[in-house]
């Protein structure tokens, strides 16, 4: 399978094509630099990102959370929903945990602004 | 009449970064006067992570970077004023501040950091055509009202402008259950990070349409829809290429402006091309006593950046203070901008007393692949330095060291050189 990509280490922004077999990376072009092939194959083999949002607190204020770890990308969505969804109690503080594992990511849910 | 060493206008990035510093080189009679009802500044709002990789050398979101300078802060015990605004600085230091409790008050500085940030391009500075109703926000204060105050605006949305907000923007009201239709960019390119491009638009599924802009906005009472149309190389709609988009909501990411109102009514010098004050290596404006930093300055795309430029005018006004308020009557040279290089700041130095090394901060004039950063003093190269590719999203740093410009009395110039 062939597979387009934007490489994202550096401005020049290499559009990358990457070869797949079986979901695993048999070669990459388009890059002009050894960080393009890296990048190339963490996008396919296992592409993650941090999400950020926010928490209405049950008093009825934002407060911003993040995944204290990357996420599976395809879980984005599924995770922000139960972010979402968690039920928290002013005052919080920069890094309280609001969830221990989320959806089994392994990664905590913590809170980045101190609020209340 | 309250006295202060150092009054800091503006708690954000910049101010904090600047109080720190000032204290940490003597001074302890210090002020910050805030606007808003906390310390943060525009970071409060930027709730995604990427802040902080060079100042703390992990990855934080905004609040998070503002929270630790907001405790080194008050570990310190800098004095900061909230729900302050500054009405009026003059000339000779004293400043108008107008709070809630106290009212109207003046105060006397000996030394003043403007540290306002900027503000972005509203609707009427881009001259769409239309009606203008409800439904038509700037990124940042779709952010604000999103993040912080926990309304989102719109369900279907059309964002105009590929900055690095709108972009931020696009993913964000994607995560709150809207539907962003298109990102139109008027430039054949994106003025967005490339990380941004793919982590907002392409992770969802979000057209950036390049050489693209809003030609009409539908809808009396509340927005309706757009209509966008293909440009042409003079930014000239082409016809025949409209297209309606309907939506809720116009989110307008097109550029950023310094906040200057108070820097010009003191009568601080302006440089037309970055729209902030002209400053010397110490961040000192034409103004004795007045400095400036962060994006009142210029605008900046990292706020570690910011951090790093407002620590060097906390340092300066420390100097200006101890050695009695008194003017650097030395010589300066200036910094000319060449060939390809778009502004510098500083644009002059006093080379015969230099607090440390010199930045040279500068954006370049556009795409330059393959090509050398080049700064001479007179016909003499102080560095020359290879890059595969320079753009203008991105703001360059230049360190020249403190000995190669002592007693220099040539003017320097920046350019780049194609290979």
């Amino acid at each position: 399978m062939t597979m387009e990509l934007t490489c994202i280490n550096c401005p020049m922004g290499c559009e990358l094509t990457v070869e797949t077999e079986n979901g695993e990376v048999v070669s990459v072009s388009g890059n002009t630099c050894k960080r393009g092939e890296i990048y190339a194959h963490s996008e396919i083999t296992a592409p993650t990102r941090t999400v950020t949002t926010t928490v209405i607190s049950a008093e009825g204020r934002p407060v911003p959370v993040k995944t204290a770890q990357p996420i599976p990308k395809d879980k984005i969505f599924e995770c922000t929903a139960a972010i979402k969804s968690a039920v928290i109690h002013l005052p919080v503080k920069v890094g309280d945990v609001v969830i221990d594992d989320l959806l089994g990511t392994g990664s905590q849910v913590t809170v980045t602004k101190s609020v209340g | 009449m309250r006295e202060f060493d150092l009054v800091i206008v503006g708690g954000g990035p910049a101010g904090m970064a600047a109080a720190v510093s000032a204290k940490e080189h003597g001074l302890e009679n210090i002020v910050i006067l805030e606007r808003d009802s906390e310390l943060g500044g525009i970071l409060n709002q930027c709730i995604h992570n990427g802040f902080g990789l060079h100042t703390f050398k992990e990855e934080l979101t905004g609040p998070e970077y503002a929270e630790r300078y907001a405790v080194k802060v008050r570990e310190m015990g800098i004095p900061v004023e909230t729900d302050t605004m500054v009405l009026d600085i003059s000339a000779d230091r004293v400043v108008t501040i107008l709070n809630r409790g106290r009212g109207v008050e003046e105060i006397k500085a000996k030394s003043v950091i403007l540290a306002m940030g900027c503000r972005e391009r509203p609707r009427g500075a881009l001259n769409i055509p239309g009606y203008r109703p409800q439904g038509v926000y700037t990124a940042g204060t779709a952010q604000k009202l999103v993040n912080c105050e926990g309304y989102v605006p719109g369900k279907e949305v059309v964002i105009l402008g590929s900055g690095d907000i709108g972009l931020i923007m696009a993913r964000r009201m994607s995560l709150e259950g809207a539907h962003v239709a298109a990102v139109a960019e008027l430039m054949p390119y994106s003025s967005g990070l490339k990380r941004n491009i793919v982590q907002c638009l392409d992770d969802y599924g979000i057209p950036l349409l390049l050489s693209h802009t809003v030609v009409d906005i539908k809808g009396k009472e509340k927005l309706e829809g757009v209509v966008i149309a293909q440009v042409d190389e003079k930014n000239a709609p082409i016809a025949g290429t409209e297209q309606f988009y309907p939506c809720d909501t116009l989110l307008l990411s097109c550029g950023l402006i310094p906040e200057n109102e108070l820097s010009k009514n003191c009568g601080v010098e302006i440089d037309p091309r970055t729209n902030g004050p002209v400053v010397d290596e110490g961040l000192e404006t034409s103004i004795d006593g007045v400095f400036a930093c962060g994006n009142v300055l210029h605008v900046h795309d990292l706020v570690d950046f910011v951090s790093e430029e407002a620590a060097r005018a906390g340092e300066s006004a420390a100097a200006f203070v101890k050695r009695g308020c008194t003017a650097d009557d030395t010589a300066a040279i200036k910094v000319i901008p060449q060939n390809g290089v778009r502004y510098t700041v500083p644009a002059q130095i006093h080379t015969a007393d230099l607090l440390g090394d010199v930045h040279i901060r500068f954006r370049v004039t556009g795409v330059f692949k393959n090509c050398e950063i080049v700064i001479k003093a007179g016909e003499t190269e102080l560095l020359r330095r290879k890059s595969r590719i320079l753009v203008p999203s991105e703001m360059l740093d230049i360190i020249i060291k403190k000995d190669r410009l002592a007693g220099v009395s040539e003017d320097i110039t920046a350019a780049i050189e194609e290979v």
